[in-house]
């Protein structure tokens, strides 16, 4: 079975390539690039196209889908109609795909089942990793924060560091916020 | 009780206001309606929400309602339009230089007269090898059958003449600068992008292709209307009202810079007004131009999901090819606008309700009274540039009169 999967991250389609491979489906071709992605595609002639479901190029895609001859009308969203749990978890994950009609069902499910799952693992990677960018820029609004505190109180930095600790508790606020409103205070105050 | 959740999926257009302004305003919520906005990109997108039960309804081209309940591209699933979202809207942009050769710059002309400057200019292109291409937003959308009206009626062959290919409204713009494509057929903001870029000259107005033309619809399953009809109401009721205050001059600039938001259209408010206020700009540098029917948005029961504007869809995708004419598809296509919803909605509100649900398309010349069951309402004219008429009763005799050329 050929595989072509369309996304415009290029970290993500390979993610979802090495799972594929993995699985031991080896005929799997990724389209990163929108340019000649037509030409590219019918040469191809997959069997099953993964796409993210959010991909802004869907409606060209389908058009194209919709003239060719090499493809055999691969049609929307697989399967069949009555599995529709499946296609909610594949809209949910932000998964598309489109199935050359009439391709076994048994065929199809495995492939995007593990779609799914490349998806959603995918998503929670670059959470974590949008959470660990936060975590540190935090820190660093703390830190500068406290360099503040010490040099316009002249207090070492355990002292500075209670003090907006102390700040945070009082108003109910994170530490970070406290750091963040006295930085930008002293900016509008003309110092920084 | 708390507010009923419901979301509604939409494309970074003009034509979406209705919705957006329904949530803006309060009008939703005055319902008991908490309406959350889903925007994406493509069609499709927006098309796969709305099937699989990530939206529960959606701003939508009302022939992809049509094509998505006859099946064509996707398995067949029943959606119902009880409501019209907008008439008008769109238009042709082409490249400069194409632009001065067929009309003259920087106004709207005589439409017939365009056409066949163009037609010569696109039979040359075709000649040299190198066919006029030309852009549309979708394969199932009114700016591709409004376009192959213009054409046909114009002496071109959509399919033999030039080259019809489908570029998404954000990146019409580009594709034009890019010299992709030599023309566009897209709805606003994105033909004022272009023309602001100095990537192309706006040469017709789609309504002057057709002046009460069906645009975007308000498209749900036919199953999720059924069972949450009375929230369906509440929001036909939240969008009629959301049209009253489109239409109202001293609220322009206030609805011009809610829809430029991050989180709708993400654009010039500007370009915007421009849309809104029915003042086109057609060439960079020109004075706008008030184009009166430019769109469309509630004037004369504009709203009104006419049958025969769903039946005018089909003939135009049998022109097309997209489907071969069959007295049971015709049918099915016709059931997907749903007046008897829109007036059941709209009736406690006393506002004019037409009492036909079918009319002759493009028969009003002047202006005309039409029956009501309440309130009183009169139609502008309708016409097509062609003068031809449509009549919903007589499918096959409108397809044979464009054998006979």
């Amino acid at each position: 079975m050929r595989i072509a999967i369309v996304d415009e991250s290029p970290a993500r389609a390979a993610v979802i390539e090495e799972g594929l491979q993995e699985a031991g489906m080896r005929d799997v071709t990724v389209f990163v690039d929108r340019k000649g992605i037509a030409g590219r595609l019918e040469a191809m002639s997959p069997d099953v196209v993964l796409i993210n479901l959010a991909n802004p190029h869907r409606d060209e895609l389908e058009e194209l889908f919709a003239l060719s001859r090499a493809m055999a009308r691969p049609v929307a969203m697989f399967v069949d109609q009555s599995d529709s749990a499946a296609m909610e978890a594949a809209i949910d994950a932000g998964v598309s795909a489109y199935v050359v009609d009439g391709l076994k069902k048994e065929r199809i499910k495995p492939v995007l089942e593990l779609a799914v799952r490349r998806f959603r693992a995918f998503s929670r990677l670059r959470a974590e990793l949008n959470e660990a960018r936060t975590a540190l820029a935090e820190r660093d609004v703390v830190d500068q924060a406290k360099r503040l505190l010490m040099k316009r109180r002249s207090i070492d930095e355990p002292a500075a560091y209670a003090a907006l600790r102390k700040a945070a508790m009082d108003s109910g606020r994170r530490i970070a916020d406290v750091a963040d409103a006295l930085i930008t205070a002293e900016r509008l105050m003309g110092d920084l | 009780m708390s507010n009923t959740p419901f979301r509604l999926g939409f494309l970074p257009l003009v034509d979406a206001a209705l919705p957006i302004l329904a949530r803006e305003f309060g009008l939703a919520e005055a319902e008991g309606i908490d309406l959350t906005l889903v925007r994406d990109m493509s069609w499709a997108t927006v098309n796969d929400r709305l099937l699989y039960g990530h939206s529960d309804a959606a701003h939508l081209l009302a022939p992809l309602a049509i094509a998505t309940t006859l099946g064509l591209g996707r398995p067949g699933t029943r959606l119902s339009v009880p409501f019209v979202l907008g008439l008008n809207g769109n238009a042709v942009t082409v490249r400069s230089d194409l632009a001065a050769r067929i009309t003259t710059v920087g106004g709207p002309g005589d439409i017939a007269a365009i056409g066949l400057r163009l037609a010569e200019a696109a039979r040359e292109a075709r000649d040299a090898g190198k066919p006029l291409r030309f852009g549309v937003v979708h394969r199932y959308s009114s700016h591709n059958y409004m376009l192959r009206y213009w054409l046909i009626g114009s002496g071109i062959d959509p399919d033999r003449d030039v080259e019809i290919i489908t570029v998404a409204p954000p990146f019409a713009a580009d594709a034009l600068a890019e010299g992709e494509v030599d023309g566009i057929c897209v709805g606003e903001p994105w033909n004022s992008v272009a023309v602001d870029r100095g990537a192309g000259v706006i040469v017709a107005v789609t309504s002057q292709i057709w002046l009460r033309g069906v645009e975007k619809v308000l498209a749900m399953r036919t199953d999720h209307m059924v069972d949450h009809i009375e929230t369906t109401h509440g929001l036909l009721r939240a969008l009629y009202r959301a049209g009253q205050a489109f239409v109202e001059p001293a609220r322009c600039e206030e609805i011009a810079r809610i829809l430029a938001r991050p989180e709708y259209l993400d654009g010039s408010a500007d370009l915007i007004r421009h849309a809104i206020s029915d003042r086109i700009v057609f060439a960079r540098g020109a004075a706008a131009v008030h184009v009166p029917d430019f769109m469309f948005q509630h004037r004369e029961a504009a709203n009104f999901p006419w049958v025969s504007q769903a039946s005018w869809l089909y003939a135009q995708m049998c022109l097309a090819k997209h489907v071969e004419p069959d007295d049971a598809a015709y049918q099915t296509a016709q059931r997907v606008f749903r007046p008897d919803v829109y007036r059941a909605a709209l009736g406690p509100l006393g506002v004019p309700l037409p009492g036909a649900s079918s009319k002759l398309e493009g028969g009003i010349v002047g202006g005309l009274g039409v029956g009501t069951t309440q309130g009183r309402l009169i139609l502008g004219a309708d016409r097509f540039f062609d003068a031809r008429s449509f009549d919903p009763e007589a499918l096959d005799a409108y397809l044979a009169g464009f054998k006979d050329g």
